[in-house]
């Protein structure tokens, strides 16, 4: 486990800075030229949380304090923080496993998620989900979810949820490369362009499900597949967080407006393995990565940016990176101190007439022990 | 009281709850237009308009997880497949995302949705489309099963399941959609999990539910008038929850019990009654409990043998007196 056996400071921590420091081409566009510069470092600082608390996470994980599965974003950051950036109160989101990124990207705390990797009952979802299931409803955020592909019925639910109920809003349905040869991904594009329904299906391709290639696993363009369903489709460097930012928010106005539904591919990269026990070694070359670090690191790009356009100083980009490291080694603390579920709680959260037992309006035995 | 079809209970059921909330749709394959496959859902589309009642493509993984997703933000959409039978597609969807959600979101997320629509065999249509599948998604902490055999139970337990907030799986039958039966007016609920004695008698308890009650109560009449043999008929009406304590009462009252299912026996929702009722009754059993369930295989098509593939009252008549033995 090459890249996982080094201690975090590994990827990106001081990577070379990309040469030469100069704005986005991106940053022109009026969906980031709207932005004031104290929301161009919430962006920066958003990344930077995830990349550290992940980074955190696996450190934990590598002491046995996380069980199951972990699915690194790192590499990916731009992609969740750019999309939940657009968020309005009317749009929602859904992802597939690899979920942290846009669980810190829509504002949850990093407290709560650490708790849950830990499989503490101050988690997100008091231990029950783990790494893979993450869910906000407070913030439009309807999970993280372990079968490929099998989310994006759900996104389209969403969509469908806020045309009857007459909003004006999207949904975003985030899937992996990996899942857009499931059936239940067609089926899904069938029903939102069939019912013009608001759903933004976001390909985040990191040329990768698990250890096949988008080459040994996907026939044609990825988005263009939208155009046998009628749908609008294009592609987005997910390198670059204005870029994304640029990118997404033509198709999430088309949503919200038109409640039209459109399939954008991002392209971006991970750096770690498919999970961390992913030895990463079998499908890709150690200089691809390191090519992809060098040159394209979605924090290096964006903090480049910003320090060309002046809103960002070297030592608040350092600051910015020691605060992201402390809060997650506070999570890290939290997540220890905090108690474990007890078995007695293995049966709340399974059925709501069971946790709201004086409005039962059934009978008759729920549990089966 | 009004006499009408378990088609037009159900049917009544949908127009109330359509009626009474405004977040309830109806969506599945031909019930608009088409006026349902089985015509359950038949002057839905004209009373209510496309917006409630939605004609959806065959594509039961897609609208079942779309409904799912619908539910999770409040909608509470009611979903016909046109046969259970085609859960089979929409397995990830129905039993990991609309069993789950709740649990793995620590109990933030509720999933409001019903899904309807016949489960049985008998009607000569081969193995595919004749599954009964409730004891697949019982054995799903976080699910509700009901199964209805007279028209009163149909109206009045899908109009509680319409108003459910958990994940409710509506297990119709095709051979039962013209049976006639008294049906009260209104706005009367059925709570699920509560099972109904369709027949008082003190030799045989026979434990049964869906068209099955219906066999059972016939062979009841044939054991009474030619075996002068009293048998109590225990129609469950929901698989889960489940009203054990009714079944035990039965149980402390005859001492011998027939399982009856329209159900393939191995890991049969009698599997589970079987052991609850020795567990928890075994001083009262005077006798092995004894199991009548679909013939082992898968369905057969030929018509005439396909009847003896599935309980029936003759066959339920001969298991009774093995179990009286």
């Amino acid at each position: 486990m090459p890249l996982v056996s080094q201690p975090a400071a590994s990827i990106s921590d001081q990577p070379a800075v990309i040469p030469p420091a100069r704005p986005s081409p991106a940053a022109s566009a009026p969906i980031n030229t709207a932005l004031a510069p104290t929301a161009k470092i919430a962006l920066l600082r958003t990344m930077v949380r995830i990349r550290r608390f992940e980074e955190r996470s696996l450190r934990a994980y590598q002491a046995k304090k996380i069980g199951g599965f972990l699915h690194l974003y790192i590499g990916q950051e731009a992609v969740a923080v750019g999309c939940c950036s657009l968020m309005g109160k009317n749009d929602h989101v859904i992802t597939a496993y690899r979920d942290h990124g846009h669980a810190l990207g829509v504002g949850m705390e990093m407290n709560p998620l650490m708790a849950e990797l830990y499989g503490k009952s101050t988690g997100c979802s008091k231990g029950k989900g783990g790494s893979m299931h993450f869910f906000a409803p407070d913030k439009n955020y309807w999970g993280g979810h372990g079968i490929v592909g099998g989310q994006i019925p759900l996104g389209v639910g969403l969509a469908y949820g806020i045309k009857y109920k007459g909003l004006k809003g999207a949904a975003m349905a985030f899937m992996g490369d990996g899942a857009v040869n499931q059936g239940a991904v067609h089926e899904s594009y069938n029903l939102a362009a069939l019912w013009s329904l608001p759903c933004v299906f976001v390909i985040e391709n990191n040329g990768y499900s698990m250890g096949t290639s988008q080459a040994r696993s996907s026939a044609g363009e990825l988005a263009r597949r939208a155009e046998g369903y009628g749908m609008a489709h294009g592609v987005i460097d997910g390198h670059d967080l204005y870029a994304v930012r640029a990118g997404m928010d033509a198709y999430l106005r088309a949503a919200r407006e038109q409640s039209k539904p459109a399939v954008v591919e991002i392209r971006t990269y991970r750096y770690r393995g498919h999970s961390v026990a992913d030895p990463d070694s079998t499908y890709r070359s150690k200089a691809e990565i390191e090519e992809y670090r060098r040159t394209k690191d979605p924090i290096q790009v964006f903090q480049n940016s910003l320090l060309a356009e002046g809103v960002l100083t070297a030592a608040l980009a350092e600051q910015i990176d020691n605060e992201a490291r402390a809060e997650a080694d506070v999570s890290a603390d939290f997540a220890e101190a905090s108690p474990y579920p007890t078995p007695a709680d293995i049966q709340s959260d399974v059925y709501w007439e069971a946790d709201n037992p004086s409005q039962r309006k059934s009978q008759g035995r729920l549990f089966f022990d | 009281m009004s006499l009408i079809t378990y088609r037009e209970a159900i049917r009544h059921a949908l127009a109330e709850e359509l009626t009474r909330d405004a977040n309830v749709v109806v969506l599945g394959e031909e019930v608009a237009q088409f006026n349902g496959a089985y015509k359950v859902t038949e002057g839905l589309l004209e009373k209510f308009g496309p917006s409630r009642i939605v004609d959806t493509p065959i594509s039961e993984a897609g609208f079942i997880g779309m409904g799912l997703g619908a539910s999770m933000l409040g909608v509470r959409p009611v979903m016909e497949l046109m046969f259970w039978s085609f859960y089979s597609v929409a397995f990830d969807q129905i039993l990991n995302n609309a069993a789950n959600v709740r649990y793995m979101s620590g109990g933030q997320i509720n999933c409001p949705i019903v899904i309807r629509g016949p489960a049985n065999g008998g009607t000569n249509v081969g193995a595919t489309h004749s599954h009964t599948p409730e004891n697949v998604l019982a054995n799903h902490p976080g699910v509700k099963v009901i199964v209805p055999s007279t028209p009163a139970d149909a109206k009045g337990l899908l109009k509680s399941a319409i108003r459910d907030n958990d994940p409710c799986f509506f297990l119709e039958n095709t051979v039962l959609y013209g049976n006639i039966g008294e049906v009260p007016e209104g706005d009367i609920l059925i709570p699920l999990g509560l099972a109904d004695v369709k027949r008082a008698g003190t030799d045989l308890t026979i434990v049964t539910y869906g068209r099955c009650v219906l066999h059972s109560l016939a062979a009841a009449d044939l054991l009474e008038k030619e075996h002068d043999i009293s048998v109590e008929v225990v129609d469950l009406r929901t698989i889960r929850p489940l009203d054990i304590d009714t079944v035990l009462a039965s149980v402390t009252k005859t001492h011998r019990v027939l399982i009856v299912e329209e159900q393939k026996p191995f890991s049969s929702v009698g599997s589970q009654l079987a052991y609850m009722i020795q567990r928890e009754a075994f001083d009262e059993l005077d006798g092995p409990i004894h199991r009548l369930a679909t013939v082992d295989a898968p369905a057969i098509y030929s018509p005439p043998v396909e009847t003896e593939q599935l309980p029936n009252p003759q066959r339920i008549l001969t298991a009774a007196l093995a179990a009286l033995e």
